[in-house]
């Protein structure tokens, strides 16, 4: 019975590490499939991190938190479109200077907002909700079913994010347009706009991640909080081979890295706990490399679309 | 990518050259004091604290170059793949990896005299970057793995490693502080202002610029590089191997990155420790593309961005701004020197829809690239 309290245990920890994973995930699988490199996740989930814990001490609820913290990040990410799509910029630079531009804009603005010295704000977070029910099943109720709303709401976007980007008209549309834009500009879908919403896309996704972050893992902002979380929601797109189900299975696989090392050092095993948090970097050079099945980003990827 | 072709390969009047950059800057200055401004401060008063910081005395201005320094070999490091064609998104990983050689040639070898094992340390420096960047080169020709990706990956995983040395092999006896031991006297950079802490690191930065513009120059496999970078098509009907190309490039690349630990470890920290590099792979993109990718360019962008860093710190204590108003300007000046093409292909077109309209030619417009 320890043994599979231990188990239920460690999988709760893995889908809480899991979840920002696979919400910022879920964001870049749009904006991926449309040809666009999005570096900057990092920053954008940076200023969902702040501008959720923002909203959630203004408005007093965490979920105007979150929304605000989507609005946040959702304007940042416009800014990163208008410079890919329109201005037709190195993708790969915006993405740097957004990460830049957010962490500058979250550690000026924590400052001014919460004070250096005092005490963080006691702010509405997200509380752990057990379903009724499920949450008594044994073992698989305290691993799943007694998570806080994110993590329920990020599995359940999963398969409908899978939906629409393979069985509807929208993610034809969208993966056509990472692939050959040309082509989709030919048959009259407008290339531009298609990117314009997938990046906005990916934009409130990360604010999402970051507000679950921020008010979900925590209840105050820090700054550079992310910590490389953003980076490492791009390398499970990658990992998970551009797909909303992809990404959830890398998810759960670099949560359990993360979460095998928090309790090798918990433990305090002389087994170095840096080599598990090499994995997920490693396993995603893996998967470019084409070691762990091929991962093949869309044909027209970073590159900027000139309509003549 | 054609505006990366743009700006980095073509020959432009020099005016141009300067003036673009310039430009950015003072929009991006014009930004930052408005944020300033936004959370209460006298933008004046900040940034003349900021300037007075890094600029009033020698010891300021050794601060400033100290910043400088490892931003030069992280720009020329971003710049040198860019020339190749290549994003190199990895310098801090490689800084990392060009620490951890330095130090333990610096800390295990002893008794060699300092004119035999200070150049040691430093190659190693050079040669530990080198392969990690050698490395992403390798899985791009070989596998085919995206360099933008793998050099991101590798940086995570040289920064676990990094804190796996020296929470283990590598720490100091007895072990109570996540540190290496010092390095040995002999493997030390010698300040080259007495009582400040500007290093020789900063000299070797300023001979690695000159490398930069005589290999990719004066040699002929930096002209095969250049090529390849500006067209691989063409590269390959000229018999040029791109394979080969983007090996050393990365190579070299990573090289720079891994001198910018060196002398960071060598001539400022004398020891390792985890994160002691706060950002400055990414801060080289910046600079390197302020600087145009050129060799003056990226010694003028770096000595500004170095001006930022270390003046911060005073603007923070004189006018309290927080000393992360430096990102938002460095943001805007990335952001403002990648539209300009954009903006200048604008102004062009119109111009030329006017001389079009006057049923003049098109020969007075230098607009050869597209």
């Amino acid at each position: 019975m320890e043994f599979l309290t231990a188990i239920a245990k460690f999988i709760a920890a893995d889908l809480r590490t899991a979840t920002p994973l696979i919400l910022a995930g879920m964001g870049l699988v749009f904006s991926s499939r449309a040809g666009i490199v999005n570096i900057g996740v990092e920053g954008m989930m940076l200023v969902g991190a702040l501008s959720g814990v923002a909203g959630s001490w203004w408005f007093g609820s965490a979920w105007y938190g979150a929304l605000f913290a989507m609005f946040m990040a959702g304007l940042i990410a416009l800014i990163f479109a208008y410079l890919a799509v329109t201005v037709k910029a190195n993708q790969i630079v915006i993405g740097a200077a957004i990460n830049i531009l957010g962490l500058g804009l979250t550690t000026t603005f924590a400052r001014t907002l919460f004070g250096l010295n005092t005490a963080p704000p006691d702010v509405d977070s997200f509380e752990i909700i057990a379903i009724p029910i499920l949450s008594k099943i044994p073992v698989i109720g305290p691993a799943l079913f007694q998570q806080n709303a994110l993590v329920y709401l990020a599995l359940i976007l999963v398969p409908i994010a899978s939906f629409i980007m393979f069985k509807t008209d929208i993610g034809l549309k969208v993966r056509a347009v990472g692939e050959h834009p040309k082509a989709c500009d030919t048959v009259g879908i407008n290339v531009y706009l298609v990117r314009y919403v997938t990046i906005f896309i990916s934009g409130l996704f990360s604010g999402l991640a970051g507000a679950y972050v921020s008010l979900g893992l925590l209840s105050f902002f820090t700054e550079n909080m992310i910590a490389g979380r953003g980076f490492m929601a791009l390398a499970a797109v990658v990992f998970g081979k551009y797909s909303p189900k992809g990404v959830l299975f890398a998810g759960i696989i670099f949560g359990a890295a993360e979460a095998i090392q928090f309790r090798l050092q918990a433990a305090g095993t002389a087994i170095p706990f840096q080599f598990l948090l090499m994995l997920p970097y490693a396993l995603t050079i893996f998967a470019l490399a084409g070691f762990v099945g091929k991962s093949r980003a869309p044909a027209a990827t970073a590159k900027p679309y000139h309509k003549d | 990518m054609e505006e990366k072709k743009r700006s980095w390969g073509s020959s432009e009047m020099l005016l141009k050259k300067l003036g673009i950059p310039f430009i950015a800057v003072m929009a991006a200055l014009l930004i930052g004091a408005g944020v300033i401004k936004f959370i209460g401060v006298d933008p004046w008063l900040a940034y003349k604290s900021l300037f007075m910081g890094s600029l009033s005395n020698t010891n300021a201005i050794a601060e400033t170059l100290v910043k400088t320094t490892p931003l030069i070999f992280t720009a020329l490091s971003f710049a040198f793949a860019a020339r190749c064609g290549l994003v190199n998104l990895g310098a801090e990983g490689q800084l990392y990896i060009g620490a951890i050689f330095s130090t333990a040639v610096a800390i295990y070898l002893t008794g060699l005299p300092m004119v035999i094992h200070l150049p040691l340390a430093i190659t190693a420096g050079f040669i530990g970057g080198g392969l990690w960047g050698l490395l992403a080169g390798w899985l791009k020709v070989r596998f085919g793995a995206s360099e933008v990706i793998t050099t991101i990956m590798l940086s995570y995983i040289a920064t676990h490693f990094l804190s796996f040395l020296v929470t283990g092999p590598m720490i100091e006896p007895p072990g109570s502080f996540p540190q290496t031991p010092q390095a040995q006297l002999s493997a030390i950079l010698p300040k080259i202002i007495p009582g400040t802490r500007l290093h020789a690191g900063f000299l070797i930065a300023l001979l690695t610029i000159v490398f930069y513009y005589y290999f990719l120059w004066k040699t002929t496999t930096g002209y095969e590089t250049r090529v390849v970078g500006l067209n691989p098509t063409a590269a390959e009907y000229a018999g040029i191997n791109p394979t080969k190309n983007a090996l050393l490039a990365m190579f070299i690349a990573g090289g720079f990155a891994g001198l910018a630990g060196t002398c960071e470890i060598l001539g400022i920290q004398l020891r390792m420790f985890q994160n002691f590099s706060p950002g400055y792979g990414f801060d080289g993109i910046a600079v390197a593309l302020l600087g145009g990718g050129a060799p003056i360019g990226i010694l003028i962008a770096g000595i500004l961005f170095g001006i930022l860093r270390s003046g911060a710190n005073m603007m923070q204590m004189l006018a309290r701004v927080p000393i992360a108003i430096i990102y938002i300007i460095q943001a805007f000046v990335i952001i403002f020197v990648i539209s300009s093409g954009y903006f200048e292909e604008a102004y062009n077109k119109r111009k030329l829809e006017k001389i079009a309209r006057q049923g003049g030619t098109k020969d007075g417009i230098s607009n050869s690239d597209r």
